[in-house]
């Protein structure tokens, strides 16, 4: 297990400094100071204001410090915009945030789709395999941006349940629409690809053995079943969470959630080049963290796999 | 009593383009002890035949008729009462020896499920048992062998593995579904003699669906010849060799290569196998039937008994050669 | 955002069945029509695309127009109305809707449409090479897909937004570069299973060389399959640039799309102008509901074993 480990490791280093390098050059590359857009600043102030965060130094030099920064001390930096204020501050404010409505997401989005698709396979042809291929093929078109709006109609105006955003500290009520924004399309993907996965294994030699054995068909489904069927819905987990991440920003911005995904949308609008960078480098970061994680539990699964 | 009665089996699926009526009407039995061999091409409905009985359709299948084993209706028992018999005093084994174990469970722990459910027994007293049939089908070093996963078998291994945990809760009807199609020639043979010796020493009953002719000739009493879903000939095997009463069983004979007498040339059965979907009301062998005639292709033969044989043809059993 | 269930659901596409005397492409066509939801899509597809084509004509206002007369009433007085000429109603600052929504529904297509034609072009070509070719050329040319799909795109691509400028033709280029990964992935496991059939060993026997086989050879019998998931990539690519323009970092003004017309929609949620966001939603979500059932219909047509 763990000479597997150290090798995807191998893969996953490379790819984040690729991802580190490639921003830092993109954003070298991009057009004007970022202190130009400020009228009336003085050469000599630019001067000093460049060489404060660096900026006089050769590329090399700076990329040299920048990803020594981050891969040591995992620091990002000084936000351009907000004099005052580090990206590692930023971070530390939003992503608590981000990972608490994330987490909620991706579990209610697993366990909701694996029941559902289960369920569907189960008693194909069903009330409730009808009901799970209509909630699929629904969610396809509903993609976060469409849910959030249409939550706030349903919750908020309509039956005025739940507050229209906010996060104070994630109490439940500000939790839950942000959470089902999120999640739906995964759901419904997990749905998916449970349900035909299911199927699948449901018609294999070995499940009619199970069955000839005179297993009851609930233990057929669970133990028998259950475990082949959920090898594409791991897979399937890696695209999910980048899918999740992505969507955090339509959540942090259309709900004030207050998350990262909030403080990346402004500074792209603010053209804040540090904290965009800093915020894609982390994203990237946990995004090959959790697929190694996603590796690992598939090969831990999976008996034909050797490490 | 027989041990299993068979009467008017029917075997239906619902597919996309319409019923297709996989076995049809379709009586035999099986006494204890006994062997019954079906053989007949691929596609004639043997597994059908078998999967119906035992109540392992695929979801879109439908048996109809009657089945009973040791005078009670399987065919009108509860999932939960069904359970009960399947894998306990009726048992099964499969085709393709690859894909019938589960390749995510230990080979231990798949076999051990069956004693625990039908025997109740404790996991340690299932363990020995497990290691003691899995000595009976000669696996080696059996007791390592419990915590290894399917892949790590060899395929003759494996239908070892499903032949004795077949055997596990000593089962009066063991039923073989082509055991040997997907191995090599070699363990071909090491498995049937493995099934030989296994009837000899629990004195289980058989049905083994095979097109082998050379061990149906060999090691079964009883013969019973499928085409397109229906039996054609039913009888001992060896009245049904030496002097069968049905163009298909002939045909078939003929295409079996021997070696003791001078065959010139291999003869093989004109035609392909039926459509299932597209049967006509008459005889399904009569598109390649040497002996077909006008009433053939409009009402299909009953089975009446010619001596020791019962055959379902029109064509007088003189002409049958 | 970008749902990756449509990619499993391909993948099972994969081997079509010659059928028997008609060509399979007769054969596939009678299929198709026979699935009314199928065909009502197609239909709506065409309504849709004659909406973007010819709907300015039938305006009365421009999308850069705005109408005087409303602004400062819109809630009261800005909703549809044939009276006035605003058959959609206005948005927050007077502007015709229907204008807008035709033009939106314009750029929305078209960047659905570029994006599945790039997919097509790179990504099958790529899978096609790295199919046929094989070995460590195989390896390589994967790992590289991998690797771009397990970095979260969306951030990347913002930040290439801000970094070049918000600009159509870079959010086209940045669409196009994602696009066609999976459609590579696709077409080398089809090439795979192509590979060894005997027209091509018989290619390979007479002398034909490499190149040729692959684009004259492979490339035509991955077309069924091409089609399927390209389909299913429109609605994909749409819903991308929605995520991205509902941030307000896509399209830019004048132009729209139907992102950001919903986004829109969705921040005057509050003010009592539920047209904003129901005529650009009920767009999004019809089309994209047909496209989905359109490729669903081409994958039963071209892929009759799964129904």
């Amino acid at each position: 297990m763990i000479p597997f480990i150290l090798r995807r490791l191998l893969v996953a280093i490379p790819t984040i400094l690729a991802l580190i390098v490639f921003s830092f050059l993109l954003m070298d590359f991009a057009p004007g100071s970022p202190f130009a857009t400020e009228r009336g600043v003085p050469p000599e102030v630019l001067a000093n204001l460049e060489a404060k965060y660096g900026l006089d130094k050769s590329l090399i030099e700076r990329m040299g410090i920048y990803i020594w920064n981050v891969v040591t001390q995992f620091d990002f930096g000084p936000s351009f915009k907000f004099t005052d204020r580090t990206v590692n501050e930023l971070i530390a404010q939003g992503f608590p945030v981000t990972l608490t409505y994330g987490f909620w997401s991706f579990v209610v989005a697993v366990a909701v789709g694996v029941t559902l698709g289960v369920m569907a396979a189960v008693f194909q042809n069903s009330w409730l395999d009808y009901l799970a291929v209509g909630v699929t093929v629904g969610a396809q078109v509903l993609p976060n941006f469409v849910m959030a709006p249409i939550l706030v109609i349903i919750f908020t105006l309509w039956l005025g349940w739940l507050p229209g955003g906010g996060w104070q500290g994630g109490q439940i009520e500000y939790l839950v629409m942000p959470v089902i924004a999120l999640s739906t399309s995964y759901m419904a993907s997990i749905a998916r690809i449970t349900r035909s996965s299911m199927l699948e294994v449901l018609n294999a030699g070995f499940i009619r053995t199970a069955r000839a054995k005179g297993l009851p068909m609930r233990r057929v489904v669970m133990r028998h079943a259950l475990k082949p069927a959920m090898m594409p819905v791991i897979s399937y987990l890696g695209p999910a969470f980048v899918g999740m991440i992505t969507g955090s920003v339509v959540v942090d911005v259309f709900f004030s959630t207050g998350g990262i995904g909030q403080f990346f949308v402004n500074s792209a609008l603010a053209r804040d080049y540090s904290v965009i960078m800093g915020i894609t480098i982390l994203v990237g970061m946990l995004t090959v963290f959790f697929n190694l994680l996603v590796d690992i539990l598939y090969a831990w699964i999976d008996p034909k796999i050797r490490y | 009593m027989p041990l299993l009665d068979v009467d008017t089996l029917g075997v239906t699926f619902d597919t996309p383009d319409g019923t297709v009526n996989a076995v049809n009407d379709l009586s035999f039995s099986v006494d204890p002890g006994e062997t019954l061999a079906i053989v007949g091409e691929s596609g004639s409905g043997k597994s059908q035949t078998v999967f119906g009985v035992m109540g392992l359709l695929a979801r879109n299948g439908r048996a109809t008729g009657r089945v009973s084993f040791e005078g009670k209706a399987l065919s009108e028992m509860s999932d939960a009462e069904f359970n009960r018999v399947r894998g306990d005093a009726i048992s099964m084994i499969f085709q393709d020896p690859m894909t019938s174990l589960n390749p995510y469970i230990r080979v231990g722990d798949q076999m051990i499920e069956v004693l625990t459910l039908h025997k109740g027994l404790g996991r340690r007293a299932a363990r020995d048992e497990c290691v003691r049939m899995l000595d009976a089908v000669r696996i080696p070093d059996a007791r390592a062998r419990l915590d290894q996963y399917p892949h790590e078998f060899s395929g003759g291994m494996r239908q070892r593995i499903m032949i004795a945990m077949a055997l596990l809760c000593r089962p009066k009807l063991l039923i073989a579904d082509e055991p040997t199609t997907a191995l090599d020639v070699t363990v071909q043979a090491q498995i049937m003699k493995l099934l030989g010796d296994i009837r000899e020493e629990f004195g289980t009953a058989m049905i083994l669906i095979t097109h082998d002719l050379g061990i149906v000739a060999d090691s079964c009493d009883r013969t019973l010849v499928m085409y397109g879903g229906r039996a054609m000939e039913e009888g001992p095997t060896q009245a049904l060799f030496e002097s069968p009463s049905h163009p298909y069983t002939t045909g078939l004979l003929k295409a079996v290569p021997r070696l003791d007498i001078d065959q010139p040339e291999l003869q093989t059965i004109p035609g392909e196998p039926p459509d299932m979907s597209r049967l006509g009301p008459g005889c399904p062998f009569a598109p390649r039937c040497l002996l077909v005639r006008e009433v053939c292709r409009e009402t299909m033969p009953p089975l009446v008994s010619h001596g020791a044989l019962r055959r379902a043809c029109h064509a007088d059993p003189a002409e049958v050669t | 955002m970008a749902q990756g269930s449509t990619v499993e659901a391909v993948v099972e596409a994969g081997e079509m069945r010659a059928a028997k005397g008609r060509s399979l492409w007769a054969d596939a066509r009678a299929r198709f029509f026979r699935n009314k939801a199928a065909v009502a899509s197609l239909v709506v597809l065409v309504l849709v695309v004659l909406f973007a084509t010819f709907g300015q004509t039938v305006a009365q206002w421009s999308n850069e127009e705005i109408d005087w007369s409303l602004l400062g009433n819109v809630p009261q007085a800005g909703g549809p109305s044939l009276a006035n000429g605003h058959y959609f109603g206005v948005d927050e600052t007077g502007r015709d809707l229907y204008a807008r929504t035709v033009q939106g529904t314009r750029i929305s297509l078209a960047v659905g449409i570029v994006g599945a034609l790039i997919s097509v072009v790179v990504g099958t070509s790529y899978g096609a090479v790295a199919g046929y070719v094989g070995g460590r050329t195989d390896g390589a040319m994967m790992r590289f897909v991998d690797l771009m799909m397990s970095i979260p795109y969306m951030f990347v691509l913002i930040l290439l937004l801000v970094v070049f400028n918000r600009s159509i033709v870079m959010l086209f280029l940045g669409i196009g570069l994602i696009s066609w990964l999976d459609m590579a992935r696709i077409a080398r496991g089809q090439t795979l299973s192509i590979k060894n059939k005997e027209f091509v060993e018989a290619a390979i026997a007479t002398g034909v060389s490499t190149p040729v086989i692959i684009f004259r050879h492979i490339v035509p019998n991955l077309l069924g399959v091409v089609v399927v998931y390209a389909t299913l990539l429109v609605p994909q690519m749409i819903i991308f640039e929605s995520f991205i323009s509902f941030l307000g970092l896509g399209v830019q003004e004048p132009n729209t799309s139907w992102g950001a017309l919903i986004n829109a929609g969705a921040d005057n949620l509050r003010n009592g102008t539920p047209w904003m966001l129901a005529f650009p939603l009920s767009f999004f979500i019809v089309t994209l509901f047909a496209l989905f059932f359109l490729g669903d219909g081409l994958r039963d047509a071209l892929d009759p074993k799964d129904r």
